[in-house]
């Protein structure tokens, strides 16, 4: 025997103190770039930091509150959006999938700032109409597995079903409900319903959201939401351009944006 | 050689099973499909390259369209062609049945183009409220 048990465990030790020490020493030569890191983390918003490209678009959309109040039970944008991207029906709402929906003001702005119990009463008593907000950061993509999901140059974040497995780590990872899951055939949620020819459905097991109605804006069309909406709450335009419209009703008037704490950089904002 | 008879009675049965689907089949080939055109237009490239290669395009149609944001393809005729495998190619196709299923059928394939593409034709299987589940 060259070696006992008592030698071996000698051995061992000094050599995983070793190995220990040289692992941190590892760390200390990596901590000035971890520190930088950190540093880029915290601008995530990053949107004064880089200036828009010239000609790049960057979609955006502004929902006015105060014009969509008044009429509570109007749901012709939802009609339309539904109508136009054949989102299916479903009465049980745990398969339900929607695109765009209203939601009570307590769900939909969960800041705590925005939560105290002085709020008008008529704000926290509305329903708010909410869309997938199409991030700058949007940490549905930084999930995707198969980057079904990405993010478009001109801002939309865009699904490509034919790559969706159905992990549905999008939906965990979206902090603002946007997406449904088909858990049944989406077709039997479209029975007795007209259909759009032009759009495709899905197929169960996909996750489908909002795309700001890409195949329109490819024709030069407005998204069918806005199209739809008869007094004028939804403005749609580009945020990079600033003689927009958007960019001028932005201007005029003091808008909020759905859970911005988390740094995602919404691109949809309300006048309340 | 013992038990001849049953060796060569055994062989026989055997090779009559081998062979079975060639002479059980033969002359009886099925008729190669006639996938039937409605329109008498040209289609987006000349025939011979859309029988044989229309599936690689519709994949390329797809990430392009889909995934580049670039609706326009330009074919060899140097025509623009709007991308959109149901606004432009089941326009003119629109007999699903008749002729992408014909030869997909014929070929045992199975393309999942239509667990979500559909024609206005096709889609009263399924959308009409009296339908079968």
């Amino acid at each position: 025997m060259g070696i006992d048990r008592r030698k071996f465990l000698k051995i061992a030790g000094v050599s995983s103190l070793v190995t220990l020490g040289g692992g941190a020493s590892l760390l200390a030569l990596n901590s000035p770039a971890g520190a930088s890191h950190g540093e880029v983390e915290h601008h995530a918003e990053g949107e004064e930091v880089k200036a828009p490209e010239k000609g790049v678009k960057r979609w955006g959309m502004v929902i006015d509150m105060r014009k969509c109040s008044e009429h509570k039970d109007c749901t012709k944008c939802i009609d339309a959006c539904h109508y136009v991207h054949n989102v299916p029906h479903f009465e049980n709402r745990k398969e339900e999938v929607k695109w765009i929906w209203k939601e009570e003001y307590e769900k939909a702005f969960t800041d705590i700032g925005t939560l105290h119990k002085y709020n008008p009463k008529e704000i926290v008593e509305e329903k708010f109409l909410c869309l997938c907000n199409h991030c700058d950061h949007p940490p549905c993509v930084r999930v995707c597995p198969t980057k079904a999901t990405f993010r478009r140059p001109d801002g939309i974040v865009a699904m490509d079903y034919h790559r969706c497995i159905g992990c549905r780590f999008c939906m965990a990872a979206c902090p603002y409900g946007s997406r449904s899951f088909n858990w049944k055939d989406p077709r039997l949620g479209l029975r007795g319903r007209k259909l759009n020819p032009e759009f495709p459905t899905r197929m169960r097991g996909v996750v489908e959201k909002c795309n700001f109605c890409v195949e329109r804006l490819a024709q030069g069309l407005k998204p069918a939401c806005v199209e739809a909406c008869p007094d004028g709450v939804l403005v749609f335009g580009d945020l990079n351009d600033p003689d927009s419209e958007i960019r001028k009703v932005l201007a005029e008037n003091y808008t909020v944006r759905r859970k911005p704490e988390l740094g995602t950089a919404p691109s949809v904002f309300y006048i309340i | 050689m013992y038990d001849a008879g049953k060796i060569i009675i055994g062989l026989l049965i055997f090779a009559g099973f081998m062979t079975f689907p060639l002479w059980y089949n033969g002359g009886k080939a099925a008729p190669i499909p006639e996938p039937k055109v409605l329109t008498k237009g040209k289609c987006v490239e000349d025939t011979a390259y859309m029988r044989a290669a229309h599936m690689q395009l519709l994949n390329e149609w797809r990430d392009q369209a889909l995934r580049d944001g670039n609706r326009e393809y330009v074919n060899h005729r140097g025509e623009k062609v709007w991308i959109s495998l149901q606004n432009t190619c089941m326009k003119c196709h629109s007999n699903k049945d008749e002729f992408c299923d014909r030869c997909h059928t014929y070929a045992e394939v199975k393309p999942y183009c239509w667990d979500c593409h559909y024609t206005p034709k096709e889609s009263k299987k399924w959308a009409s409220t009296e339908g079968n589940s």
